[in-house]
């Protein structure tokens, strides 16, 4: 049973809920990382291990292994990993918006000061978005047109 | 304080361990669901109808050799499992499991009686950024597959691990949209809330509940043919398609390193159908029947006891596990796609479609705050009129496709003579 009374806590869980919540998530990062490596450590302690120059070649469906892996490869998979950085930071980029639109027109957020602009409001943002995925579609229509998508 | 976080984290354990259980079994009901759908048996040796084959499978992955190719990269070799495991079984921290228990409940006598000074949230953690924290596991994912198709020293691995890299990217972008299409609409990235503002029904319609499959299905199309790719799951396990690669990057893998990526896999799937019950279809809301438990409510009350909380884990085990029949179901019924058309259906259908749906929310929930507009049913209204524009582009342009209609007689194609006939 756990003591009514107070407790000693430990300073990073007693900031404040949002530390607790991460700490929480790195024990679990813990944990797993546990089982991941207590997994491959158990397997190799327990198992037998014998060697021998045919089982530890390389398998290549019975024939003797030729050549190596590390050879040049399609260029596509190059092109595919490149578009895939742009639009995945520029998806990424939306999450800050999404953060700012949730929050847009909020009475609290309003600054009536002369002369000040105040944040923007939730038409203003839908409107930069608009231009923001009209930036995207340009990017996708130049990189279908150059065809970077054809994988035929 | 500490008693809550304690408390989480012993949820955290049970958590883990019950997972991996239901990973175990859930190989099982594979392997049943397979025999099932192709008329045979299946395993039965193991026990009663076979029950304990999970047990048997797992002594044996530990007692086999563990073993690395003399051709592979010793350090990296090792570290992909570990890499691939780790982000499969944190994925499922954010989940909101079963609403909240409110304040005051007590815990068992025989587990001390201890009483909750707090309302207490059943999942691992809460962070504000749950959204963005499920895309950060699933997309971290890719790097054991990536260091395993490398490390390993062979062709089939190699190949295998350029293709998941190629695939696993592909789908995350269409993913990543549409799980922010539902995000923008809640106007949260917490799970939680996501699922709670689903436990109540159309206003009008009032049998139908208003989960966001209902409000956004094209989202929820685009989330589910996302999660298939980023689980390597049939229709596109071209990652691992024994016929081509004999076993994909797992292919140099033996005894409990070769367990790790299937556990990674299976957890993935469950972790994806969590996060589909719980921002599709409506979580823990038990529909038509919270308004016989809680007559006169709106829906399902978020803080209950522990009776409450544990019909709501209950109820989000069962959707969980009938999304999980879902893919296996779609496993024995659809035939793998062909390479070229999994990256078109990422590039040029599955990505355009997920940017409409997202803007389509967006202004959605824009006309809303204006006052212009008010009834969910019209976001409905936008996302079926999406998907049915997307099949009418596709049937009026269909693009160059390499699926030419091959004129058969008089070609090399044609069978042997006097087989077929022209009509």
């Amino acid at each position: 049973m756990l003591p009514s009374t107070v407790v000693s806590v430990p300073a990073v869980l007693a900031v404040g809920s949002m530390y607790q919540q991460w700490a929480l998530l790195g024990l679990l990062f813990l944990i797993a990382l546990a089982f991941g490596v207590g997994n491959v450590v158990m397997s190799h302690m327990l198992g037998p291990a014998r060697h021998g120059q045919v089982k530890e070649s390389t398998y290549e469906s019975g024939v003797d292994p030729r050549g190596g892996t590390k050879e040049r490869f399609n260029v596509r998979f190059y092109l595919v990993a490149m578009i895939f950085v742009v639009f995945d930071v520029e998806v990424l980029f939306l999450i800050p918006w999404l953060s700012a639109f949730n929050h847009a027109g909020h009475p609290g957020l309003k600054l009536g000061q002369s002369g000040q602009l105040g944040p923007p409001g939730p038409g203003a943002l839908f409107v930069s978005v608009l231009i923001f995925a009209g930036i995207l579609l340009l990017a996708y229509g130049y990189a279908w047109a150059k065809g970077v998508f054809k994988w035929d | 304080m500490l008693g809550i976080f304690i408390a989480h984290l012993v949820f955290a354990l049970l958590m883990v361990g019950m997972l991996l259980s239901v990973i175990a079994y859930l190989i099982l009901l594979e392997r049943k669901t397979a025999a099932w759908m192709q008329d045979r048996l299946g395993p039965n040796r193991v026990g009663p109808k076979g029950l304990l084959q999970p047990l048997a499978d797992g002594v044996k992955f530990i007692l086999k050799e563990e073993f690395v190719p003399a051709n592979a990269d010793r350090i990296l070799f090792l570290l992909a499992p570990i890499v691939i495991i780790t982000p499969a079984l944190c994925g499922f921290a954010v989940i909101p499991w079963g609403g909240v228990l409110g304040a005051g409940a007590h815990l068992p006598g025989w587990l001390g009686g201890w009483t909750f000074p707090k309302n207490f949230s059943v999942m691992v953690a809460n962070p504000r950024i749950g959204v963005l924290f499920v895309i950060a596991m699933a997309s971290l994912s890719v790097y054991g597959v990536v260091l395993a198709g490398w490390a390993s020293g062979s062709k089939y691995s190699f190949l295998g691990g350029l293709r998941a890299t190629a695939q696993m990217i592909s789908y995350e972008i269409p993913l990543v949209l549409s799980l922010l299409s539902v995000a923008v609409v809640a106007g949260t990235l917490r799970l939680g809330a996501i699922t709670d503002s689903q436990a109540s029904y159309f206003s009008t319609v009032f049998f139908l509940p208003a989960w966001n499959i209902f409000i956004q299905p094209a989202a929820f199309l685009l989330f589910v043919t996302c999660i298939f790719a980023e689980a390597n799951r049939a229709p596109f396990d071209l990652v691992e398609c024994e016929q081509e690669l004999v076993g994909g990057y797992h292919t140099e893998y033996s005894s409990m390193k070769f367990a790790l990526f299937f556990l990674a896999e299976y957890a993935a799937m469950i972790t994806g159908a969590a996060v589909a019950v719980a921002l599709f279809l409506g979580g823990w809301h038990l529909p038509w029947i919270d308004q016989l438990i809680y007559p006169g409510a709106p829906g399902q009350p978020l803080v209950t006891g522990w009776g409450g909380v544990i019909l709501k884990f209950v109820v989000f085990w069962a959707k969980v596990m009938l999304f999980i029949f879902f893919y296996m179901w779609v496993r024995w019924t659809l035939p793998r796609f062909r390479f070229d058309q999994l990256m078109n259906l990422a590039w040029r259908t599955l990505i355009p479609l997920s940017l409409g749906t997202f803007l389509l929310a967006a202004l959605f929930v824009y006309l809303r705050r204006e006052g212009a507009i008010e009834h969910r049913g019209w976001l409905l209204l936008g996302n079926v009129a999406l998907l049915a524009g997307t099949v009418a582009m596709n049937q009026l342009w269909p693009g160059e496709s390499t699926n030419r209609r091959l004129p058969v007689f008089n070609s090399r194609y044609q069978s042997a003579a006097g087989v077929l006939r022209p009509n």
